[in-house]
């Protein structure tokens, strides 16, 4: 086995967990390179079914190609898709800073589905190399009532035995692909073919690393045209993933404040 | 940066190490360091370092770059665990940053655990700790073999020789004591950087390897393919016409063809094909690591939890083992306590039978073994109500090793020894062989899978008037609206014909009971749910009973006191016993043993009928569900 099929493998297991031990469970789907291969990995998992909806929480501010990308791929893997509006700004904690404001209407959008259908289990495709708070997060993290994440007193998790048993009122957040780095996921999307929206190559000379809305997202200088080049400029840079993304550096303490609160 | 760039060990797999040690020893800076000194640091994060440092009137603080949460921060403290990937010119790692802080054991073993190697961070001034010795100890009972000692801040104790030796002794005759041998002991200052990544100009005094040096020296676990086959099974599909096994091959090979012994149930199969989405051609082979789904040629009974072996190098089968363990739970662990144990992908009640030893791993003293307490290590025996499938963790770590939950929670994980138990394996072999010449070809399972449920006999017990009759009528009423099949055995059916030769002496009292318990195993492996009704006062008899059908005993008290059912008394019973009217009767003149470790407990002095009919139904719809998921969910 190589790197990939070990990752791979291990999120397969954290698939299969999860289908195991939750009826209710839902998977999120942010249209991007990291939950396209999460649709992937859960298809291989599950022999080419999908036996749980995918939840796409709509923030209205994505870029087109997203859009069509999500009407195009829903169709063609198969997708039992929930689609939700998330709620207005105004809505929104008024005292974070603006970009991380912004991004918490997901946070809102997604506790509302969750209560609206009752899901026991929710699986986000963040991972541990993206943020240092996510470096710090366990594969089934549970939350509390209100979503809230207690970082500072998680469950013991080792040899894959992974806490299953919950309280009413509170829910887990399912993470197969934490262990994955970008690197991994670009060298596994040109293994397995797998698409992804056309924003991540170069276009004037810029291009998308991570994607999210319109308004808090911007493009970084590349000239990778091509998935290979694509890889080959990460097996290089020094430049962090998310450095285009607002919402995470706006102060110090921003992201973790969104992170304790519910978002992904 | 040449270290980034693509090698011939871009598909490597990395090799995973820990960095454990005392509180405020430096793992984090060493991190910090290590991620900085390779080239390894993504761009602005020194800025944004140097600028929180600043903010918080320090100097610059290496173990920022892990240490994320601000409360880690402010507090200049490593709560939760860590991973992080680099890389040297020989090799990826990921990295895994620990907190040293007692309180924070669990994460501790939550990073360590996933370890191939380790780093033990001592501080040169403060020597050799408390949790330097505990943290030491784990690391051996997680079988972690691979340890270098790191002797850090060096620029504190003048960079000197003299002192390194005497920590470097302390160190090495503690882990001796332990059995273990550390590869390397290396001096460091983790904040400037000495023997990091390079060679420290200020320690010309010693020769050996430098960290990165030795992390390359350190070996890649062995593959563990050469191994017998373990294939814990963890779930059963049936998206459409195939029934899929599916699970992670934790060690050993397995090929079309092979066939299978599924353990504890002790059934063979052989393997029709392995199952693999867009795979280009047909799968024939798997191997350990590998996340699988396989059919079989016959439809025997499978389910989440068993293990999949060859049938020559087959695991353990016992209801009893003996464990060491480590203990995180609030409340201490104690002897008759009884928790979940979840091993590989099985879930199992146990009961620790005993502790035998609570070891203090900060200076290894033996400890009271009245009750073990957090961070404690014990060794003790647990003991199962049905048989399981385990291996010894020396021999195979996947398979030997679990962990304990009680409520909501993980409270513990231990290792296996079989020492001083021996493998009940053949002696359930024999008896399954012989049951197999009369029972004709359709087994228990057989009929489980066409009812789309287990079956057992659901032995209720209790005082006259308790309710058991009542309980056993509905329940079957319920039941068999559900399509279960079930059958309610009572004192009248049973009197009337099966034991119409029998009267009310002790001895035709237990022969009655043992004839009921026979019969109910029967309609049991016909697959068929029996609920009996029979005050059975004795425990003697209910341990009869559940001999005679083992795992397919289910006991239920059916609990109310005297006192309530002399007021319902339907049948005039106990005011003719309370006369002298009948003599030896149950609860007045006779003495019921209530059950000590009934599975179900119904106490119907303070509840509805209803209520109670919804336990049982409850307890049914857990314990005699079939583990198969169907392709209708979501
Ligand atoms: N002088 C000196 N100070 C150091 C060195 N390494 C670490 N320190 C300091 O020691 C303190 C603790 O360092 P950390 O890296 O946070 O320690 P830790 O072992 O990770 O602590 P926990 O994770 O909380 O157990 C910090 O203030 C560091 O700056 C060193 O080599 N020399
Ligand atoms: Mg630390």
């Amino acid at each position: 086995m190589d790197h990939l099929d070990a990752l791979e493998s291990q999120s397969i297991y954290i698939f299969r967990e999860a289908f195991n031990r939750f009826d209710r469970l839902a998977m999120l789907w942010s249209l991007g390179k990291d939950s396209n291969v999460m649709i992937w990995l859960a298809k291989k998992a599950f022999f080419g079914h999908m036996p749980f909806p995918s939840l796409f929480c709509d923030t209205g501010k994505k870029f087109p190609e997203m859009y069509d990308f999500r009407d195009r791929y829903a169709a063609e893997w198969g997708l039992n898709l929930i689609l939700r509006d998330c709620p207005p700004i105004e809505e929104i904690d008024p005292t974070l800073p603006p970009a991380a404001r912004s991004a918490a209407r997901k946070t809102e959008a997604l506790k509302r589905a969750i209560a609206e259908f009752d899901f026991q289990a929710v699986i986000a495709g963040i991972r541990r190399d993206e943020e240092p708070t996510r470096a710090k997060e366990r594969v089934f993290s549970p939350r509390g009532t209100d979503a809230n994440w207690n970082f500072k007193d998680q469950p013991p998790e080792f040899w894959d035995q992974y806490k299953t048993d919950f309280a009413p009122g509170t829910h887990v957040r399912i993470h197969p692909i934490l262990h994955w780095t970008e690197l991994d996921i670009w060298r596994y999307i040109r293994r397995e073919g797998i698409p992804v929206v056309p924003l991540y190559y170069t276009r004037n000379g810029k291009r998308y690393r991570s994607l999210g809305d319109m308004d808090i997202t911007h493009p970084v200088a590349s000239e990778a045209a091509t998935i290979d080049e694509i890889i080959a400029e990460l097996e290089q840079t020094s430049v962090p993933e998310r450095s285009g993304r607002a919402m995470d550096s706006e102060t110090e303490d921003a992201f973790e404040r969104l992170r304790t609160a519910g978002y992904m | 940066m040449s270290d980034k760039t693509q090698d011939a060990t871009q598909g490597a797999v990395p090799l995973t190490i820990v960095i454990v040690g005392h509180v405020d020893h430096g793992k984090s800076t060493l991190v910090g360091r290590l991620i900085h000194d390779t080239g390894s640091m993504p761009d602005g994060k020194l800025a944004a370092i140097k600028a929180m440092s600043e903010k918080r009137g320090m100097p610059f603080e290496w173990a920022f770059l892990l240490d994320a949460f601000q409360a880690e921060r402010d507090q200049g403290i490593t709560i939760d665990t860590t991973q992080i990937r680099f890389r040297t010119q020989t090799r990826p790692y990921l990295i895994i940053d620990a907190p040293g802080h007692k309180e924070f054991l669990k994460n501790m073993i939550t990073g360590a655990a996933a370890a191939s190697a380790a780093l033990l961070v001592i501080d040169a001034v403060d020597g050799v700790q408390e949790q330097s010795r505990r943290h030491g100890y784990l690391l051996h009972l997680l079988g972690i073999r691979q340890v270098t000692v790191v002797v850090n801040k060096m620029d504190l104790a003048g960079y000197g020789a003299e002192r390194f030796a005497e920590v470097e002794g302390d160190i090495r005759r503690y882990l001796g004591s332990i059995g273990v041998t550390p590869a390397f002991v290396v001096p460091v200052s983790a904040r400037e950087g000495d023997n990091i990544a390079s060679r420290s100009a200020a320690m010309p005094w010693y020769t050996g390897p430098t960290v990165t040096e030795a992390l390359d020296r350190c070996t890649m676990p062995p593959s563990v393919d050469e191994l017998p086959l373990r294939l814990p099974v963890q779930d059963v599909y049936k998206f459409d016409q195939r029934r899929i096994i599916a699970g992670r091959i934790e060690s050993g090979r397995l090929r079309v063809g092979d066939t299978l012994l599924f353990s504890p149930s002790n059934k063979t199969a052989r393997v029709a094909s392995i199952e693999a989405w867009g795979a280009a051609a047909p799968v024939t082979q798997v191997s350990a690591g590998q996340s699988v789904g396989i059919t079989l040629d016959e439809q025997i009974f499978v389910e989440r939890g068993q293990i999949v072996s060859h049938v020559e190098s087959a695991p353990f089968e016992t209801n009893v083992f003996r464990a060491r363990l480590f203990w995180l739970g609030h409340a201490p662990l104690t002897r008759g306590r009884q928790y979940k144990m979840k091993l590989a992908t099985g879930e199992f009640p146990v009961e620790v039978q005993q502790v035998e030893s609570v070891i203090d791993v900060a200076d290894l003293s033996a400890g009271d073994t009245a009750a073990v307490e957090r961070n404690d290590v014990a060794e003790i025996v647990l003991r199962c109500r049905s048989m399981l499938a385990v291996d010894e963790f020396i021999a195979n770590p996947r398979t030997g090793r679990f962990v304990l939950v009680e409520g909501y929670d993980i409270v513990g994980g231990g290792i296996i020894s079989m020492d001083g138990y021996p493998d009940q394996r053949g002696q359930r072999t024999v008896v399954s062989t012989n049951i197999h010449a009369v029972e004709s070809r359709v087994s228990m399972e057989d009929h489980w899978l066409k009812n789309h449920h287990k079956s057992g006999v659901i032995w209720l017990t209790g005082l006259s008037g308790a309710g058991k009759t009542t309980l056993a009528l509905a329940l079957e009423h319920e039941l068999h609206r559900r399509g279960y099949q079930v059958y309610v055995l009572d004192g009248d059916n049973i009197r009337h014909g099966l034991s119409a030769d029998l009267g009310f002496s002790p001895d035709d009292r237990a022969e009655n009971i043992r004839r009921v318990g026979e019969v109910s195993k029967l309609f049991a492996q016909a697959g068929v749910i029996v609920v009996t009704a029979f005050i059975s006062p004795y425990r003697a008899d209910r341990d009869h009973v559940r001999e005679i059908a083992g795992e397919l005993f289910h006991e239920v008290y059916v609990k109310a006191d005297v006192a309530t059912c002399e007021s319902r008394d339907p049948k005039g019973l106990y005011k003719k016993a309370r006369a002298g009217e009948i003599k030896d009767f149950t609860g007045i003149s006779a003495p019921y043993e209530a059950p000590e470790a009934a599975d179900l407990v119904i106490d119907t002095s303070d509840q509805s009928i209803d209520q109670s009919v919804a336990m049982l139904l409850d307890y049914v719809g857990t314990r005699f569900t079939m583990d198969t998921k169907q392709a209708a969910k979501g």
